[in-house]
């Protein structure tokens, strides 16, 4: 680690006009792929995990192509440690609530008690619920892995 | 030391070799799994779900416990690299 960071200090690369314009080019449609893996999970292959990595693939390559500091800026640490921690409370929720209100837990067919919908529609938006959960915590928690091993904890520059 | 831990390594390896032969052949349509659960998450998931990607309904509803805690796994993975990385600028 010390040594990549040594050569990357060293080596003179820059800043590189192409490579900053193809990412800031790439980053809202990266991100707008990352949505629809998530949410076209019931009908395709992705789901929460697969759509977390691609978004917070998208802060990763933000933070290659300018800096750590201009992918802080875009995206706080402090709203990434909300988002982080809501996609897991947002997954542990809903499976507490359905306990709660008298089913199984994770059966999400007992939330018919707070919306009155079909049993059967209800098991398919819980779904739908928990893997927006993942997504979120999966997309956090890449995106504050990166800043954090690859600025040793200090966040001031990146590799 | 570290040829100990390579002997460790191997032992454990030819081990888990060893299970492997106990396993049903590949895609056999006649093993335990597949005459159980296989069957039953084929024929009733749509109906019971109404998500035409039977993967998506086994990973979050059927086995929607297991992958509950895959994100707490990772959420835990997460915590201990920023609680032994991160400095706070003094």
């Amino acid at each position: 680690m010390k040594q990549v960071q040594e050569r990357a200090r060293t080596r003179a690369v820059g800043e590189s006009l192409i490579i900053q314009t193809a990412v800031r080019l790439m980053v809202p449609f990266i991100q707008l792929f990352g949505l629809y893996v998530i949410v076209h999970g019931h009908y395709s292959p992705g789901g929460g995990f697969q759509g977390g990595v691609i978004l917070g693939a998208s802060f990763i390559l933000t933070a290659v192509a300018f800096d750590l500091q201009t992918s802080l800026k875009r995206f706080s640490e402090r709203t990434n440690a909300i988002m982080g921690n809501a996609g897991v409370l947002l997954y542990t929720g809903v499976g507490l609530l359905c306990a709660l209100l008298g089913g199984l837990f994770l059966d999400y067919s007992a939330l018919v008690r707070i919306i009155p919908m079909d049993p059967v529609e209800w098991r398919s938006l819980g779904i739908f619920l928990v893997e927006v959960g993942v997504g979120l915590a999966v997309m956090s928690i890449m995106a504050s892995l990166y800043w954090d091993l690859s600025s040793r904890g200090e966040l001031d520059e990146g590799l | 030391m570290k040829a100990l831990a390579l002997l460790a390594t191997l032992v454990t390896g030819a081990i888990l070799l060893y299970g492997t032969q106990d396993f049903a052949a590949w895609g056999d349509p006649e093993s335990p799994p597949n005459r159980h659960v296989s069957r039953y998450y084929i024929t009733e998931t749509v109906k019971e779900t109404h998500v035409p990607n039977i993967v998506t309904a086994v990973v979050a509803d059927y086995r929607g416990y297991d992958t509950m805690f895959e994100t707490v796994v990772i959420y835990c993975a997460g915590l201990v690299v920023v609680s032994v990385l991160r400095r706070r600028e003094s």
